[in-house]
């Protein structure tokens, strides 16, 4: 490997890591914060990424479709918060696991009452389908690196908000001891609410940027919640600065490794995973 | 007997009254909805695979519409299992079909992980099963058996004559990439021997994990070993992305991408622009220019308001096979030999061409060379006229 392919190999993995980012940083602020396991997070990437499709296709603009995906996403996340994670947060975990794994069967079955079965594109906006070219055959599409700004942007901004304002420090205080905060006159109700909201939308979100990347198929949520869990159990659960991190060794790990190692690509995400719990169990900023 | 003498009795009224005539049939009807041809289906109808399941039911349920919605004069059940494309649940929706139902036959898979399971069940219970796409090679090789049938097409047979064509078009050094699952494998490897057998060299060949989409690393590693052209195996949304990938990273100006059919089948849609150009070798194409084909896709388009595809046309013709299979033995399934021997000697009139079962009981069929031209995959030549798989391995052979 010469020293600019591994170049590009490096910003593909920060391209890729921070994609993982703004998917997983939504897990583990409900994960961490609530308490609740939401298996259904791949599938509200899902439903973000055929709001991006049927969007683009009403008003053909990407612009639209988050500035309109975002709030249906915070509704949809405020209405199963209320509806009915509400009544399960003085049950054990496998409840929430169960109602959440029922969500997802429920998800896959709207996308495929709405929007049918067919593999579908989301075109890159036209402003951003240009190209820069890196070596002589390969370049770099323009949107990849806009998306990586946005997820950097994000990063930036979760990072503001949890550290530098009131709702951040109520965050804060309420995932480390849930009791004080509430006896100190906080209403942790609403603040759940927002948490799960915020969580379903930036998945929704990751979606919707994915989308023009990627394909929109059903069940695309499925293994982006599997590398999501991973992402969350490195990091350490609860912790953004942790799914940042993580975030960007899986991308790292699952650029080079493949390369490197071709015979454990498959393997090489769950093998540093398990590393890291030798050595961290709780995760890396736990 | 009761109900012959029922009919007998209502027979005569016909004469006398419109009303009893209808009722007449009624019964009729009944008497024989009791004992229909039971088809069981074992597709998958959510996931990556969700469309090519739906495809392939649409199209068999065509055929059998066709024939007046009967297969030997008797009424058709269907009996429908979702396989979720999921291997570790075959042996169970087999098991469903097979004992739980009683199914004459069972039709499915699409993915071959899932046919992996369902051979192994049908090998053990003797269930006649008619695999509408999963085109693992072991299907129709050592795994071959009389009451397993293939309507699609082996993982050899799609890739193999591209190596050929590739080599014709003056590629000499290719890189091969694909999902790291049986079927990827096959193809590639089917591939290679088509091109060495014509003098090129596969300089590397890339396994990527089942099911991932995440290819950029994999291009990057593409541009820097430059190849004169790239041979790929994805299919539905793992095609898409490879393909706008490979057009994104700017390779397709300069590292020409060949591919087995699938990579732009049923996909084209979704890859717009970024799949122009690229040439497959599949059992079918658009604009082949025969009457069959122009029917089928009307017939298609009006019952079910969408384009056929492959899957469509693979679904079609197992439709067609049992109408055939089932008008030989007059509708009796109890005579399990004579129905095997009307199902092997079946002489598909198929909208990809016509062709018959090989000893193994794969199709022998024409190959054709297509090349993506606005949105469609246009046939350019014919890759290999009436390919048989090898079979290397199948008891049946001798």
């Amino acid at each position: 490997m010469d020293l600019a392919t591994i170049l590009i190999q490096l910003l593909n993995s920060v391209q890729y890591g921070l994609l993982l980012f703004l998917i997983s940083s939504g897990l583990t602020l409900v994960f961490g914060i609530m308490g609740v396991i939401n298996l259904a997070h791949g599938a509200m990437y899902m439903i973000g990424a055929y709001l991006a499709y049927a969007f683009v296709d009403w008003s053909g603009s990407l612009g639209v479709a988050i500035l309109l995906g975002i709030p249906v996403m915070l509704i949809v996340g405020i209405v199963i918060e209320r509806f009915l994670i509400d009544s399960l947060y003085s049950r054990d975990h496998l409840f929430q696991v169960l109602l959440t794994f029922g969500l997802i069967l429920i998800l896959n079955d709207i996308q495929s009452i709405l929007w049918g079965n067919d593999t579908h594109g989301v075109p890159i906006p036209d402003m951003l389908n240009g190209s820069i070219s890196l070596t002589d055959n390969m370049s770099y599409p323009v949107y990849r690196l806009a998306v990586s700004g946005i997820c950097l942007a994000l990063a930036i901004g979760m990072y503001w908000v949890i550290q530098k304002t009131r709702l951040g420090m109520t965050i804060r205080a309420g995932a480390s001891n849930r009791e004080m905060v509430e006896s100190l006159g906080i209403n942790v109700r609403t603040l759940f609410t927002i948490i799960f909201a915020a969580g379903v939308a930036l998945a929704g979100l990751g979606g919707i940027l994915s989308a023009p990347l990627s394909s929109v198929y059903p069940g695309m949520g499925d293994n982006v919640l599997i590398i999501c869990l991973v992402v969350v159990v490195i990091g350490g659960i609860g912790s953004i600065k942790g799914a940042f991190w993580g975030a960007m060794m899986i991308g790292l790990v699952s650029t080079f490794g493949p390369v490197l190692i071709p015979s454990l690509a498959s393997v090489m995400v769950y093998l540093v995973m398990a590393l890291v719990l030798l050595v961290k169990p709780r995760g890396l900023f736990a | 007997m009761k109900l012959t003498m029922k009919t007998k009795s209502f027979s005569h009224s016909i004469r006398q009254s419109a009303l009893a005539g209808a009722m007449a049939l009624l019964v009729a009807g009944t008497a024989q909805a009791a004992d229909p041809v039971k088809v069981g289906v074992m597709l998958p109808y959510t996931g990556t695979y969700g469309a090519l399941g739906e495809a392939i039911t649409n199209g068999m349920q065509l055929a059998i519409e066709e024939n007046g919605d009967k297969l030997g004069g008797r009424d058709v059940e269907y009996v429908t299992v979702d396989s979720e494309a999921n291997p570790g649940k075959a042996p169970q929706n087999m098991n469903r079909l097979i004992s739980g139902e009683n199914v004459d036959f069972v039709v499915g898979p699409v993915h071959s992980g899932v046919a992996m399971g369902m051979i192994k069940m049908a090998r053990q219970e003797g269930a006649i099963t008619i695999i509408p796409n999963a085109g693992l090679n072991a299907a129709t090789r050592q795994f071959c058996a009389p009451n397993i049938f293939r309507t699609s097409f082996s993982a050899w047979q799609t890739a193999y004559p591209m190596g050929k064509m590739a080599y014709e078009r003056g590629y000499r050094k290719i890189a091969t990439i694909a999902w790291n699952y049986s079927f990827g494998k096959e193809s590639l490897s089917a591939f290679e021997e088509g091109f060495k057998a014509a003098g090129g060299e596969v300089v590397k060949q890339i396994l990527t994990p089942f099911p991932k989409v995440e290819f950029q690393a994999y291009l990057t590693e593409i541009a820097s070993l430059k190849p004169d052209a790239v041979f790929a195996f994805y299919a539905g949304g793992g095609a898409v992305k490879f393909v706008k990938d490979y057009n994104a990273a700017g390779l397709k100006k300069s590292i020409p991408l060949l591919g087995s059919g699938f990579v732009t089948d049923g996909t084209l849609t979704a890859q717009g622009e970024a799949a122009e150009g690229v040439l497959t070798t599949l059992h079918y194409a658009d604009k082949l220019d025969n009457p069959k084909d122009k029917a089928f896709r009307k017939a298609y388009l009006d019952a079910y308001g969408k384009e056929a595809d492959i899957y469509a046309v693979q679904g079609y013709d197992a439709g067609q096979m049992l109408v055939q299979a089932l008008d030989v033995v007059k509708g009796n399934t109890k005579d399990r030999d004579a129905l095997i021997a009307a199902l092997e000697n079946v002489k598909i009139d198929s909208p990809r061409g016509p062709w018959h079962f090989s000893k193994a009981h794969n199709p022998v069929q024409n190959m054709y060379l297509r090349e993506v031209k606005n949105g469609q995959n246009v046939v350019v030549q014919v890759a290999a006229e009436g390919l048989e798989d090898p079979a290397t391995g199948c008891s049946m052979m001798k």
